[in-house]
């Protein structure tokens, strides 16, 4: 596949921004979402960021940005156009209550849809999202297209029909090759996202979005997994001093049974 | 609201870390000017085919708020150029001047409004600087202009000078004087109370020769233009009060919320929640004041009379509430290791520049005529 033409396909999530102080809903069902601010995922932000810096080295062509979810992800494409995407691709989930369960499961069916019909020769998606950290959906959507994929990148080079990556792993760094096309998941320290200036996002608002129908996708959003409640973490209680060694031991063993 | 957000976010992650530097140097970062620019704050409102932005005048407000929630100091340099310099070109500038300037103005030039002089503040018109036609048709300008925002920086210097004194204010006209013409310079910049990262200094014009194709706009319409565009600054200037209240408000909050005196947070004492109740509804009656002054003037409508009172409350309230933000943080609001003071020294300048108070007051009066 000729790199220079290389079509990139990222996903954009819409979620709470970071520096919200998140609250629990006082029936317990969720989090407090109206009226938040929200914004990009920070990863899916470092993914958009990179398949850009990949069409600057002219290694990439049409740059795809898709987010699943009600008309508000309208505004988180918007920002993917603005950083330099050409396309974007909503699918509009207008039930509440559908996208609560939304899962990676059903999001990673959605884009393999998409995949089929777009034919990216690289699909990179934020390692997981930071509002359920759930760090499936790359994973799972390679799962299903049967494609290679190397997540938590930290390094990507892509080089004619296959793709250096470093990844970040509990014991290192880790380097690999994969032949493309790949799903790849971004992590922290891959780049860091570049500001949508003013002209940009005036530009953004021309290109073109298309809204698509999960149900024109052949794809179930019925829930998989039922909430049943949501609570607070445990207030955190003040430490304990204690005299010696042998107490320290006993209390690691018998009270936090940790050891 | 993307406007609003990539204000916003700049705002906070780049200028936000470099406030207190900028203000203790008495400077503003070359390196974040050149990310105003690169992020196309300083074009707001100049028209794409000139390498502006193309947005309008709502945006630029904004853009002024957002930066000002910051640091005011940068937010005059931003406000300044987009609704003074910029505005200006755009309307009185004749297609020439026009695609010369404006693309320098948003990708890389500063730029400064030259009005006030050492005998002529409020009282504008009475400047003394003197644009002497000469026989081969160009003007030698002479004078000195004094309190210019933004001189340090400046590329280009928007003069206003009276060619033919006879005719007082109406031999006023307005040039556009590059930095490297002979005989102008920038003097010794002033060691202020507030805004101190903005530059401001003499610039002094001696023997300048300025040809006629430097006029913008019309000989003797130069207090005309001056008016009309000082009206609009106003309404920036709203904005930056606005910015500077509900920054100053951001940074003393959350502290409100975690100091403790006589065993509870004293955010929870009734007489704070009433203060901060009453100056939050200020800062509202403020923003109502400027947005409304913004969409009278998009919409065409005359806006004196409320750009004025805008001006004139927005700067009545950001001094008010960030002297109350001082008081509510209690000692440490007057440390320099907080931010508080630096809002409240810099709310000082609203009520001064662009038309002090007082002048607003004259203008609002002046509609209550007619009553």
């Amino acid at each position: 596949m000729a790199a220079a033409g290389m079509k990139i396909m990222v996903g954009c999530k819409r979620v709470i921004d970071y520096a919200v102080k998140v609250r629990v809903r006082p029936d317990k069902t969720g989090v407090v979402t109206e009226g938040v601010k929200h914004s990009m995922n920070p990863f899916d932000e470092i993914a958009v960021e990179e398949a850009v810096r990949l069409r600057e080295k002219k290694l990439a062509g049409e740059l795809i940005a898709v987010s699943c979810g009600p008309k508000e992800c309208g505004e988180t494409l918007r920002t993917a156009l603005a950083m330099g995407f050409d396309r974007a691709i909503h699918v509009e989930i207008n039930d509440p209550k559908v996208y609560e369960t939304l899962s990676p499961l059903h999001v990673s069916k959605i884009f393999a849809k998409l995949v089929e019909k777009e034919k990216p020769g690289l699909v990179i998606l934020g390692k997981q999202a930071i509002d359920d950290d759930c760090n499936q959906t790359g994973q799972m959507l390679a799962g299903l297209l049967r494609w290679p994929q190397a997540t938590f990148t930290s390094k990507l080079s892509v080089n004619g029909d296959s793709a250096d990556i470093t990844r970040e792993v509990d014991g290192g760094l880790e380097t690999i090759k994969v032949s493309l096309p790949a799903v790849v998941t971004a992590d922290l320290r891959l780049n860091e996202p570049r500001y949508a200036t003013l002209p940009n996002i005036m530009k953004a608002k021309k290109k073109p979005m298309d809204k698509v129908n999960p149900t024109e996708l052949g794809v179930d959003l019925s829930p998989r997994v039922e909430i049943l409640k949501v609570e607070e973490p445990p207030v955190r209680e003040a430490g304990v001093k204690v005299d010696n060694v042998d107490e320290l031991i006993n209390r690691l063993k018998n009270e936090a049974c940790v050891i | 609201r993307r406007v609003h957000g990539a204000a916003e976010k700049f705002s906070q992650d780049q200028i936000k870390p470099i406030v207190r530097e900028m203000d203790n140097k008495q400077t503003i970062y070359p390196s974040l000017l050149k990310q105003l620019f690169e992020n196309g704050f300083m074009g707001v409102e100049i028209p794409t085919k000139y390498d502006g932005v193309g947005a309008n005048f709502f945006s630029s407000l904004l853009v002024v708020e957002e930066i000002a929630r910051v640091d005011p100091s940068v937010a005059i340099l931003t406000d300044i150029q987009n609704t003074l310099i910029n505005t200006i070109l755009l309307r009185y500038g004749n297609e020439q001047q026009k695609s010369f300037w404006l693309p320098k103005l948003a990708c890389d030039t500063v730029a400064s409004f030259c009005l006030s002089e050492s005998a002529s503040g409020s009282d504008a018109f009475a400047l003394k600087c003197h644009a002497k036609p000469q026989k081969d048709g160009t003007y030698l300008l002479n004078g000195t202009k004094l309190w210019i925002s933004n001189s340090e920086q400046a590329g280009l210097f928007i003069v206003f000078a009276n060619t033919d004194f006879s005719r007082g204010y109406k031999g006023i006209t307005c040039f556009l004087i590059p930095r490297d013409s002979p005989g102008l310079s920038v003097g010794k910049k002033e060691d202020k109370l507030c805004i101190r990262a903005s530059s401001t200094c003499p610039v002094h014009l001696e023997n300048v020769q300025v040809s006629a194709d430097q006029i913008l706009g019309e000989v003797g319409q130069g207090y005309r233009y001056c008016i009309e565009l000082l009206n609009e600054g106003r309404v920036g200037i709203g904005a930056q009060m606005i910015g500077l209240t509900r920054g100053v408000l951001d940074a003393t909050i959350p502290y409100l919320k975690e100091r403790k005196q006589f065993g509870q947070p004293i955010w929870e004492f009734q007489g704070i929640q009433h203060q901060v109740a009453d100056a939050m509804t200020r800062l509202e009656c403020a923003k109502l004041l400027t947005y409304n002054a913004a969409r009278l003037r998009e919409s065409g409508a005359p806006f004196v009379k409320e750009s004025a009172m805008a001006k004139y409350y927005s700067s009545e309230v950001a001094n008010h509430v960030a002297g109350k933000c001082i008081e509510w943080m209690g000692g440490v609001g007057i440390t320099t290791d907080y931010i508080v003071e630096k809002f409240f020294r810099d709310a000082k300048i609203g009520s001064i520049y662009e038309g002090t108070s007082n002048i607003q007051l004259n203008t609002i009066a002046k509609y209550l005529n007619k009553w």
